[in-house]
C-alpha cells in the first residue's frame, strides 16, 4: 500500500535537514505505528507525505498503491486515497461543516472519474457516520471546527476519514489532547475503519493509543530514520524505558 | 487650504458642459452655488487623498467595453416591484406598478408646482445640511444636474422590495440620478438596487426616517467592466427608527461608494455594510460619516473587500458622537483579504467623541489567505482553486449576515458564487 524508500527532505527556507533517508512499507490492511522522541521527524513525515509546502524533498520516493505521490497536488494525494487526521485541525471559519466535507467527497470523486454524490445521500452517510461517532448533529452545522473542543475536532476528523473512505489513512498525534474517553471514541472510530484494503500509520508519542488501536508493526523513529522495527512489544518497552536505552543501542 | 485655480476652472468647465433640467430650479441653483463655493474635489481633499476623482470632474466620459449581462438577472426569482432605468431613462414598460402599494411615487422630471409638496422642501437639503461637516462637491454636483430620480414616499409597510434595475447600453452614458426616499411613521420598505447604470454614474439618495420607521437599502454593482460609479446615501432618522444599507461590488473599475447618515432622534440604528471583491484596475472606495446627535442610538459598519491582482480598496469611517449623544453605541470594522502582494487596502478609521457615556469600537485588518486553512481543504481533495474560493465566500460571509432578508442574502452570495467560479 505504501513505500517509502530512502526519503530525505529538509526545510525549504533553511538548511536544515530532516528526514535521512527513510525506509518504511506498510501492508494492505495493516495499522503500523510510529513513535519516537520529539523532533524525530514525524510530524514533517505526515505532512510530507500530504503534500504540506514548506519542506523539499531531497531524495527518495514514497508511492501510494505504486505510484509516486511525492509530484502530486495534496488534492491529488487525497483523490488517490491518502488521508491525513491533523494533530491540530485547522478552525476555518465561514466555512460549514457539511459544504466542507461534501465539497470534499465530490472533488475526490470527480478527481476519480466517478459521480457526484447526491444531497441526500451524503445527508444520509454523514448522519449515519456521525451518529456512531456520538457527533452532534448541531456540530455539523458550525464552520469547520470553530467553537469545537479538542476531543470535537479529533472526532470530526475521524467523520471524515470515515465518510471520505481512504485507502491509507495517517493519524498524527490523534491522542494528543484527549482524555481516555474521547480517545476511546476516536480509537472506536479508527477500528470501525479497519478492513483488509484499508492501511493505517499512527503516529504517537505514548503507547497508550497502541491499546486501543491495536498496531501490527511498531517503528521507532529518531533523527529522521525509523531506527527499530517490530511487535506491539516494542511500544511497550519505550513506554517502560523512554526511547534513551533504544537510541543507545542504535549510536 | 485655498482652491487651486485649476479646480476652479475644472468645475467652471464641468458645470458648462451641463445642461440644467427646469424642474425643481430654485433648489438647483441653491445646489449649484454650493459646488461653486466648494468647487470639484481634488487629490488634495482631506477625502479623497486615496480616490483619483478626476474621472469624475472630466466634461464627459466615453468607454470603449461596455458589457451588457442580463444572462444571470440579480433577483430574477424574488418577488419585487421592479422599477428599470436605461442609461438612466426611465423604462416605463419594462416597470412594474406601485399603484396597489402604500406609496406615492413621482419622477424628478415631471417637477412640481406645489410648494408645499414635500419634496420641494426635502430635495438636496440633507447633501445641503452635509456640506457643513465635509465638503460633498459630487453630491452637490448631483442635486444642480440630475436629470431623473424617484420621489418616493412610503405610508405604510411595503412588503415586497422595490427594485431598481439599472441598465447600461450606450459607452458616452453619463447619468445623473437624484432619488429621494421619505417613509413615515411606523412605515417601512425594502428598496434594491442592481446593476451598472451608465459609462459613468453620479447617484444621490437621499432618505428621511419618520418616527418609528425602517429602510432596508440593498445595492448591487459590478460585472461591468470600465464602469465609474460615484454613490452617495444620505440618511436622516428620527427616533425608534432602522436603517440598513448594504452594498455589495463585483468589479467595476472606480467606485466611491458615501454613506453620510444623521442619527438625530433617540433609540435609532443604522447598520451598514459592504462586501466588495475585485482586481486590476478595481478601486473601491466606502467612505462613511455617522453623526450621533441623539440619546441611545447604535450605529454599525461592516466592510469587507477581497483584492486581487492589483485590486484597491479603501475604507474612510468616521464616527462623530455629538455632546448630548450619550449611551451611543458605535462599531466599525474593516477588513480586506489581500489575494496578492500587489493589491492594497488603506484606511482611515476616525473616532471624535463628545459625549462620556458611551461605546464605541473600531478595528481593521488585512490579511492574505491562510495557508493553514488552504491546506486543510486540499488535503481532504477540495482543488486548490475551489478551496480559495471557498475562503473567499468565507471571509465575506459575515457581512451577508448583515442582510435581514434571507432570500435576498442567498441571491447575493449566489450571484458571488457565480463570478468566483468564473461565469459571470
Amino acid at each position: 500500500m505504501l513505500k517509502i524508500s530512502n526519503l530525505k527532505v529538509k526545510l525549504e527556507d533553511e538548511d536544515k535537514v530532516i528526514l535521512k533517508g527513510l525506509n518504511l512499507a506498510v501492508g494492505h490492511g495493516q495499522v503500523h505505528a510510529i513513535m519516537g522522541p520529539n523532533g524525530s521527524g514525524k510530524s514533517t513525515l505526515s505532512y510530507v507525505l500530504s503534500g504540506k509546502s514548506g519542506y523539499e524533498v531531497t531524495g527518495g520516493t514514497a508511492e501510494l498503491s505504486g505510484e509516486n505521490m511525492l509530484d502530486l497536488d495534496p488534492e491529488d494525494r487525497a483523490a488517490q486515497g491518502l488521508f491525513l487526521a491533523f494533530q491540530y485541525p485547522v478552525e476555518i471559519p465561514g466555512v460549514g461543516n457539511m459544504t466542507f466535507l461534501r465539497t470534499a467527497v465530490n472533488s475526490q470523486r470527480k478527481a476519480r472519474g466517478e459521480q457526484e454524490m447526491s444531497a441526500a445521500d451524503f445527508l444520509k452517510l454523514v448522519r449515519a457516520k456521525a451518529k456512531e461517532l456520538k457527533i452532534d448533529a448541531e456540530m455539523l452545522k458550525r464552520p469547520v471546527n470553530v467553537g469545537f473542543s479538542g476531543g470535537e475536532k479529533k472526532r470530526n476528523e475521524i467523520l471524515q476519514m470515515a465518510v471520505l473512505e481512504p485507502n491509507l489513512c495517517i493519524l498524527d498525534e490523534t491522542d494528543s489532547g484527549l482524555d481516555v474517553d474521547a480517545m476511546k471514541l476516536v480509537a472506536k472510530g479508527v477500528n470501525a475503519l479497519r478492513d483488509e484494503s484499508r492501511s493505517f500509520l499512527v503516529i504517537t508519542h505514548y503507547q497508550r493509543l497502541l491499546d486501543y488501536i491495536k498496531p501490527d508493526v511498531v517503528h521507532i523513529m529518531a533523527d529522521g530514520r525509523i531506527i527499530k522495527s517490530g511487535g506491539p512489544e516494542l511500544a511497550l518497552e519505550v513506554e517502560e524505558n523512554g526511547y534513551a536505552e533504544l537510541l543507545a543501542e542504535v549510536s | 487650504m485655498p482652491v487651486s485655480t485649476n479646480i476652479i476652472d475644472q468645475t467652471g468647465a464641468l458645470i458648462s458642459s451641463q445642461e440644467m433640467p427646469k424642474t425643481y430650479w430654485d433648489q438647483r441653483i441653491q445646489a449649484l452655488s454650493r459646488l461653486r463655493n466648494i468647487s470639484l474635489p481634488s487629490k488634495k481633499d482631506e477625502y479623497w487623498k486615496y480616490t483619483d476623482p478626476q474621472v469624475f470632474n472630466n466634461p464627459s466620459v466615453l468607454l470603449t467595453n461596455v458589457v451588457i449581462t442580463d444572462e444571470n438577472p440579480m433577483f430574477g426569482i424574488i418577488d419585487c416591484l421592479k422599477l428599470v432605468f436605461v442609461d438612466g431613462i426611465f423604462d416605463k414598460t419594462s416597470s412594474d406598478s406601485l399603484d396597489d402599494e402604500p406609496v406615492e411615487l413621482v419622477w424628478l422630471s415631471s417637477g412640481t408646482k406645489d410648494k408645499s409638496f414635500w419634496a420641494s422642501n426635502f430635495y438636496g437639503s440633507l447633501e445641503a445640511e452635509a456640506q457643513n461637516r465635509v465638503a460633498r462637491p459630487l453630491a452637490a454636483f448631483n442635486s444642480a444636474f440630475a436629470q431623473e430620480g424617484l420621489l418616493l414616499r412610503v405610508f405604510g409597510k411595503v412588503v415586497k422590495p422595490i427594485h431598481i434595475e439599472y441598465i447600461n447600453k450606450s459607452p458616452t452614458a453619463d447619468v445623473i440620478l437624484h432619488h429621494c426616499v421619505k417613509v413615515e411613521q411606523e412605515a417601512s420598505v425594502t428598496l434594491i438596487e442592481s446593476g451598472a447604470a451608465a459609462a459613468r454614474f453620479n447617484k444621490v439618495m437621499e432618505v428621511d426616517l419618520s418616527v418609528g420607521s425602517s429602510f432596508d437599502h440593498v445595492n448591487v454593482q459590478g460585472t461591468d467592466i470600465e464602469g465609474v460609479v460615484s454613490s452617495q446615501l444620505f440618511a436622516k432618522l428620527s427616533s425608534e427608527c432602522s436603517l440598513k444599507s448594504f452594498a455589495l461590488t463585483i468589479n467595476g473599475t472606480l467606485t466611491r461608494h458615501e454613506s453620510i447618515i444623521d442619527l438625530v432622534g433617540d433609540n435609532s440604528s443604522a447598520y451598514l455594510a459592504g462586501a466588495a471583491i475585485g482586481g486590476g484596475l478595481f478601486h473601491h472606495d466606502d467612505t462613511v460619516f455617522i453623526t450621533h446627535d441623539a440619546l441611545a442610538c447604535e450605529s454599525r459598519q461592516v466592510f469587507k473587500k477581497v483584492l486581487r491582482r492589483g485590486g484597491k480598496g479603501i475604507f474612510q469611517g468616521k464616527i462623530l458622537v455629538k455632546p448630548k449623544a450619550q449611551k451611543t453605541d458605535g462599531y466599525q470594522i474593516s477588513q480586506a483579504l489581500l489575494l496578492d502582494e500587489e493589491s492594497q487596502f488603506l484606511v482611515k478609521p476616525e473616532l471624535e467623541i463628545y459625549a462620556d457615556d458611551v461605546a464605541c469600537s473600531h478595528g481593521s485588518t488585512s490579511g492574505a489567505i491562510d495557508e493553514e486553512a488552504l491546506f486543510y481543504l486540499r488535503s481532504r481533495g477540495v482543488p486548490d482553486e475551489k478551496a480559495r474560493e471557498l475562503l473567499v465566500l468565507a471571509f465575506l460571509a459575515e457581512v451577508f449576515d448583515e442582510i435581514d432578508n434571507a432570500e435576498i442574502a442567498e441571491e447575493l452570495v449566489n450571484h458571488l458564487q457565480l463570478y468566483l467560479s468564473g461565469y459571470l
